[in-house]
């Protein structure tokens, strides 16, 4: 094929050859140094210790062992409000709604403007409605909540397509059989949709527990022990940042928590990839 | 599906009551966005009603203890930030998406897939806190300070580029394969099929995830606060530290009283005009009024 092509061609195939192998040579690199980086700087302090004592001296000593359960305090607040609101929504928009009903493109349109909304806009909003008006104060229930709004939109999302991967013909054979159709939505699609609702879960995780500036003025500094979900609870990601940016001679104990906040995230979307992975070779056997 | 009330199969009480509780869940959640704008309105309405819009962009500067609240250097700011970032990490984005479809052997091809996967997982406290302690004293070394602009573009391509990369993969893959075909058929050689054939179909898709990428980089706070150096000033060159809209939000939010407050609540409805006519942008890409 080479012989046919003129000489600027043939230069033009041979530069764009380059371009595309020399793009992806770049962001490999970058991405091979950052987590490189990391792991090596923050492996020689990560131990058992270090994930159970509590700070010391701002964090410049000792270890996260408060910090990490404030993180999963949230993160429970979060999953416990967000996950009911989310399913019902996906439910009512996959199976109880045309496509081209009012009320289902409303709620779907405004969800699409959510997603997009920058977290210190949820920060700013959660500091004035969980904090200032409902009176709840920097705390974990008012970090939980403000959370639980950011991850509504991928919850929705990813249940939704769980719903709509589900065959029509379970729903026709479940109508035929003089099934309600509460009794079809429980017992039958519920369970077929099971896939795609554990990969919006595991998502939605990953984005709280990455989460950092919607945090700051809801949940507050506090690197104490919570002893309620009123208490202020500091997240791990503000732990980082806090370290990084106000405690000087903090770094060693960044790059640890940073490196242990990577490994939960790696984990979490592995356990994504893995879910949407076996979703889709299970839904092909149907009963 | 057909809606319940006109399906003759809703003989059930226990199913009217489920669809309630339902719409019930759904009007929570699609109101969340309202009650958001309607929060940041509220909070920012006594400052505005005492000032107007007007003196946010005209103000000499921004002093929020002595009444000025000029916002245009940090508007200038997250613009600089994100142009910067969006002309870097849209070709290399794109570049790697075809790299992923055309160039590469399958095992490559997936391999970079799942690493795209996990840079897109990877948390913006980390990434800023890398800059922080890796980029910032190497930008340092060629041109002090360190915390600028550039280390703030090159923070957020490196952020943004799983959106763009993930985006037109997906749309490259959409492209129907007798297109493909049909090009090889004409002896057209690789590149002249991608920029000839492969583009044009992929086009709106590849928009949609532009509009994307740019809507992360508007919105981004930490790791830009980390890497930027926060001086309120309309930046001169690559080297200057600036300030963007988020990072104001966030450093001053904590000590913020009254008017100050106040004024941080109009930046924030700012960014939120930016991300409405972002979604606005996506949906007429969606309706293919870009195809032609």
């Amino acid at each position: 094929m080479a012989e046919t092509l003129n000489p600027r061609q043939d230069l033009r195939e041979w530069l764009a050859f380059v371009l595309v192998w020399g793009a992806a040579a770049v962001v490999t690199a970058v991405f091979c140094w950052l987590l490189g980086d990391i792991v090596w700087n923050g492996l020689s302090r990560l131990s058992w210790t270090f994930l159970t004592a509590p700070p010391e001296s701002a964090g410049r000593r000792g270890g996260i062992g408060p910090i990490l359960v404030s993180t999963f305090l949230i993160l429970g607040v979060c999953l416990s409000v967000s996950l009911p609101i989310g399913v019902g929504t996906a439910v009512l928009l996959a199976e109880f709604t045309s496509d081209q009903s009012l009320f289902g493109r409303m709620t779907r349109r405004s969800l699409d403007v959510l997603a997009g909304v920058p977290s210190i806009v949820f920060g700013l909003f959660g500091n004035a409605f969980f904090c200032k008006t409902l009176g709840l104060g920097f705390s974990i229930l008012s970090g939980g909540l403000t959370l639980a709004c950011m991850v509504l939109p991928i919850l929705i999302r990813s249940t939704e397509e769980g719903f709509r991967a589900v065959p029509a013909n379970y729903r026709l054979s479940a109508a035929a059989l003089g099934l309600s159709r509460s009794t079809t939505l429980i017992h039958l699609l519920l369970p077929a949709a099971v896939p795609g609702l554990l990969v919006g879960l595991v998502l939605g995780i990953g984005r709280a527990i990455a989460e950092t500036a919607a945090l700051i003025f809801t949940s507050g500094y506090v690197d104490r022990m919570p002893e309620s979900l009123l208490d202020s609870g500091r997240a791990l990601s503000i732990h980082i940042f806090d370290l990084s940016m106000n405690v000087s001679g903090g770094d060693a104990n960044a790059y640890a928590s940073a490196l242990v906040l990577v490994i939960m995230l790696l984990l979490i979307n592995g356990t994504a990839a893995w879910l949407a992975d076996r979703g889709l070779h299970r839904r092909i056997v149907t009963v | 599906m057909t809606s319940s009330h006109s399906n003759i199969l809703c003989r059930w009480q226990t199913d009217d009551l489920l669809c309630w509780l339902l719409r019930g869940l759904a009007a929570i959640a699609g109101l969340v966005v309202v009650v958001i704008v309607g929060f940041l309105i509220a909070e920012a309405l006594p400052v505005l009603s005492l000032i107007g819009l007007g003196r946010f962009f005209t103000d000499p500067s921004w002093h929020p203890a002595e009444g000025f609240y000029n916002l245009t250097p940090m508007l200038w700011g997250t613009l600089f930030a994100m142009a910067g970032s969006v002309l870097i990490a849209t070709p290399l984005g794109i570049l790697s998406a075809v790299f992923c479809h055309h160039y590469a052997p399958p095992a490559v091809a997936r391999s970079y897939r799942r690493l795209i996967e996990l840079l897109a997982g990877i948390p913006s406290v980390v990434y800023g806190f890398w800059g922080l302690v890796v980029l910032v004293p190497l930008i340092g070394d060629i041109h002090p300070p360190g915390p600028s602009l550039l280390a703030g573009i090159l923070i957020l391509t490196i952020m943004i580029l799983p959106t763009i990369t993930l985006m037109a993969d997906a749309s490259l893959a959409n492209v129907p394969q007798h297109y493909l075909r049909g090009a090889a058929a004409l002896g057209l050689p690789r590149w002249a099929t991608i920029r000839g054939v492969v583009f044009p179909a992929a086009k709106s898709g590849l928009f949609t995830g532009v509009i994307l990428e740019t809507g992360r980089a508007i919105g981004e706070t930490m790791a830009i606060l980390m890497v930027c150096g926060n001086v309120v000033q309309t930046p001169s060159s690559l080297f200057d530290p600036i300030r963007t809209l988020t990072a104001n939000i966030a450093l001053e939010m904590a000590y913020a009283l009254g008017d100050h407050r106040a004024a941080l609540f109009v930046s924030g409805l700012v960014l939120m005009a930016m991300i409405v006519g972002l979604a606005i942008a996506a949906e007429w890409i969606s309706r293919g009024r870009i195809y032609g």
